[in-house]
């Protein structure tokens, strides 16, 4: 992913109906590729032909995640992490979707909104990061922040973009039904914008993971950015990597929960992808 | 089927316009247009494409107010689109009862869901409906609503040729049970014919022509009459006779 914020907040195309996608291969393929690298990485470190001290091996670092698990490090670390991204998140995700809604359904809200909007968006959200510093000092809140700001963006712009990209044609069956306004809102416009209001949510997330991974490098005391950065200082690469991996967990895990709610709340579209 | 024909059976009118005027822009799409259609009385609108037969029911659905003249329509109005822009998530049902104010809903529209024959895919969603399922679920959408007033707007030009021989008799079958006015906006000079009592020519943002059809349903193609009118219209419609069958 691009770590500039422009890109990460530009609406994806709309989540129309695909074509089927290609037959994928087969499960037991799919499921030789990653172990086999593991081997490899372990054999590659058993002989010594990669240095510990660049990559150490797996089983290494999974001593390492046991030891740090067993005294409580990796648990706080990681509790303290999911805070702060879950904090953030929330605020960012709130006031992206109010923003959205005003701005989505009616003119005046549009024109309010949208330009100033649309200048903040253009802000680099790790160029903040010392001006949060000055406002906010540098405990929590400027962390949350920054994972907030950088929420905010993708949630915004793809749920207006989903509200206004609602088809005409149905907004006229709407009007032809009789529906009233909070009706119309409610059967044909809120439904309609939620693919794309999903995108956003996806997009948002993996901000909001970067936006953390960034904020705790600076001037962290607990949390797993400081985690990685304390191990940093005394060489322990073991522990790096166990915090980079732990990280790419916690985005995996959050996808996934994303993609099960969009498997739900879309299912009407499946008849057309042939499930 | 009943042989009636609508001046028969009705008093009040479903729809009544009066030098309706429509402009887009500088371009006068409706030019003073009258119009009556009867409750009761199935009228099809003929014209070549940017004739404003659309733009007459829209401005009758009250799609598009921005216009001059008298309008009065009495009742309630339903339409069925070209496309039958059901509402893609909601179920069949929910689609059937979206915006119905009746006592009973659900119970209205599995009725209205048994009269065109999809009681069985009341549950399904939209989007796993054939062409033509879904051209009958818009016309119980419609019809639930017990309309006074029925636009149809070129409902059956996207159905394949057996698909669309049903339709039109179920259209007819249930115009024949709930007797609403229709106003059936179409390019296909055969369909106006079996279908209608009146077949309409828009021309010049007008009526430019009106022929009765005073035939009993269901009709033959190839009656003589018919065969005669069909001539009539195609060449008020401006197209060359060897193209008609």
């Amino acid at each position: 992913m691009s770590t500039s914020s422009v890109d990460i907040a530009r609406p994806a195309t709309r989540a129309r109906p695909r074509l089927p996608a290609l037959p994928r291969p087969r499960l037991g393929l799919r499921a030789v590729s990653p172990p086999a690298l593991l081997i490899l990485w372990q054999v590659a470190s058993s002989t010594g032909l990669l240095s510990d001290r660049l990559l150490p091996a797996p089983a290494t670092v999974a001593r390492t995640a046991a030891t740090l698990t067993a005294d409580g490090t990796l648990g706080d670390a990681v509790a303290v992490s999911l805070q702060r991204a879950l904090i953030g998140f929330a605020l960012g995700a709130a006031a992206g979707l109010a923003l959205a809604l005003a701005a989505g359904l009616s003119r005046a809200g549009e024109g309010l909104l949208d330009p100033p909007l649309q200048m903040l968006r253009a802000l680099p959200l790790f160029g903040l990061i010392p001006l949060f510093i000055l406002w906010f000092g540098i405990g929590e809140t400027p962390k949350v922040i920054l994972v907030a700001f950088g929420v905010l963006f993708p949630i915004y712009l793809n749920t207006y973009a989903g509200i206004r990209g609602v088809d005409a044609k149905l907004a006229e069956v709407g009007r032809v039904l009789q529906l009233g306004r909070i009706a119309l809102i409610r059967h044909i416009v809120l439904p309609g914008a939620l693919p794309q209001a999903l995108v956003g949510l996806r997009q948002s997330l993996g901000v909001a993971w970067l936006a953390l991974i960034v904020a705790e490098q600076i001037n962290a005391s607990k949390g797993l950015g400081f985690m990685i950065n304390d191990a940093r200082e005394f060489l322990r690469v073991d522990i790096v990597v166990l915090g980079l991996l732990v990280y790419a967990v916690l985005g995996l895990a959050t996808d996934a929960l994303v993609r099960l709610a969009e498997r739900r709340a879309l299912s009407w579209r499946r008849g057309l992808l042939g499930t | 089927m009943a042989t009636r024909t609508a001046r028969d059976v009705t008093s009040t009118t479903a729809a009544q316009v009066k030098g309706l005027t429509k402009r887009f822009g500088s371009r006068v799409v409706l030019d003073g247009l009258d119009l009556d259609i009867a409750r009761g009385e199935f009228v099809a609108l003929l014209g070549r494409s940017g004739s404003g037969k659309s733009t007459l029911l829209r401005v009758l659905a009250g799609l598009d107010r921005d216009t001059s003249g008298d309008l009065r329509v009495d009742g309630t109005v339903a339409v069925a689109f070209q496309e039958p822009r059901l509402v893609p998530w909601k179920r069949v049902l929910g689609n059937v009862t979206l915006g119905l104010r009746v006592p009973a809903p659900v119970a209205a529209a599995d009725t209205a869901l048994a009269e065109v024959g999809l009681t069985e895919r009341r549950d399904v969603w939209p989007l796993t409906l054939s062409g033509g399922e879904a051209q009958r679920v818009s016309l119980a959408r419609a019809l639930v609503r017990d309309p006074d007033l029925l636009l149809l707007d070129e409902p059956f030009s996207a159905l394949d040729a057996l698909t669309r021989i049903n339709v039109h008799r179920l259209v007819l079958d249930l115009w024949e049970r709930h007797r609403p006015g229709v106003l059936l906006v179409t390019h296909d000079v055969d369909e106006a014919l079996l279908l209608a009592d009146r077949v309409l020519v828009l021309d010049d943002g007008r009526i430019a022509h009106q022929s009765e059809v005073a035939l009993p349903r269901p009709r033959e193609r190839d009656h003589p009459e018919l065969v005669e009118l069909r001539s009539v219209l195609l060449t008020r419609l401006g197209v060359a006779l060897e193209g008609s069958k």
